[in-house]
């Protein structure tokens, strides 16, 4: 057997060696990703927020100070 | 010292902290874990005793030691929070709970195939495994909790609440295995002054746990500011910082 084989083969085990890994990196990557774009979609929803307390203080809106 | 980080002018400074951290963390964590995964599954030889099945450790011991890990964390966090009512705490704590019930959940899966080959069972209700389940349903009913409660302030006083009563599940998932040898083998590394593991095991190994830990501190560093962002979306050095008013101007 090629040591790659042999590698991937797991001496037997791979049925549990290589789930093991998969499920490890999926975990691993998806607490990356979700928080990313968590970041990013908070990010987006202040900046829309910001935005428009902006526009509604420059119009002259009085009640800029009262929290909606 | 408490009373400079209570102030409110903390949480800028810990935002912009936890930013420029961010980048060097992960960089450092994926180098870390790719040597780590070279070295232990590649490199280290296969157990005398488990053949090549053993290498599953690579990623469940890092994950069980990070489950607890993290719940400590929480847990003195909570415990901050609480008695110094200090808010930053609170997001910290929130920050991590669902990384460590990823990591919780992460451990009880690849043991579970672990066992499966070594022990011949999936899963038994012994006391490392009871107990780990148990810390999963703790991180769960803190989320829960939290999600629960309309009130930000209770809901965060309640939750912390839990988080500190949980903690005392720690010790009973670290001495489980002495108290109740069943399946689950005692300590390999943690045993004090002689580890039962040779360094071409140990290095990996170590290495990987060193990684799940750069992992949750670049995790925790961007769902603190996260959560930082939400709690201060009204005010002004929010609305100024760079990243909103480009995120602004893309949009609408």
């Amino acid at each position: 057997m090629s040591d790659v084989a042999a590698f991937f083969h797991m001496g037997g085990y791979a049925a549990y060696v290589w789930p093991s890994m998969l499920i490890s990196l999926v975990v691993l990557l998806a607490n990356v990703f979700i928080s990313r774009a968590q970041y990013k979609r908070v990010l987006r929803q202040t900046a829309q927020r910001a935005r428009a307390k902006a526009e509604s203080s420059t119009t002259g809106a009085k009640n800029q100070n009262v929290k909606s | 010292m408490f009373k400079w980080i209570h102030r409110f002018g903390s949480a800028p400074f810990v935002y912009r902290l936890a930013g420029l951290l961010g980048p060097w963390v992960g960089w450092l964590c994926l180098i870390v874990m790719l040597v780590g995964l070279y070295l232990g599954l590649i490199v280290a030889p296969a157990d005398y005793e488990q053949g090549e099945s053993y290498r599953i450790i690579y990623v469940h011991v890092p994950a069980a030691i990070l489950s607890m890990f993290v719940y400590v964390v929480m847990a003195v966090s909570s415990a901050v929070f609480l008695i110094w009512r200090m808010k930053l705490a609170d997001v910290v704590a929130q920050a991590s709970a669902p990384i460590g019930a990823s990591f919780t959940f992460l451990a009880l899966v690849t043991g579970s195939l672990w066992g499966k080959p070594m022990w011949g069972t999936w899963w038994i209700w012994d006391g490392r495994l009871t107990s780990e389940l148990l810390l999963l349903f703790l991180y769960f009913g803190y989320m829960a909790l939290r999600a629960a409660i309309e009130h930000p302030q209770s809901a965060a006083r309640a939750a912390a609440v839990l988080a500190v009563v949980g903690v005392v599940n720690i010790p009973i998932i670290h001495y489980s295995v002495e108290w109740w040898s069943t399946l689950h083998q005692p300590a390999t590394i943690t045993k004090i002054g002689k580890p039962s593991i040779h360094p071409s095991m140990a290095v990996p190994l170590l290495l990987m746990i060193f990684g799940f830990q750069l992992l949750y501190l670049y995790i925790v560093l961007l769902r603190t500011r996260i959560g930082i962002l939400q709690r201060e979306a009204r005010t002004s050095w929010v609305a100024n910082l760079p990243e909103i008013e480009s995120s602004g101007a893309n949009r609408v």
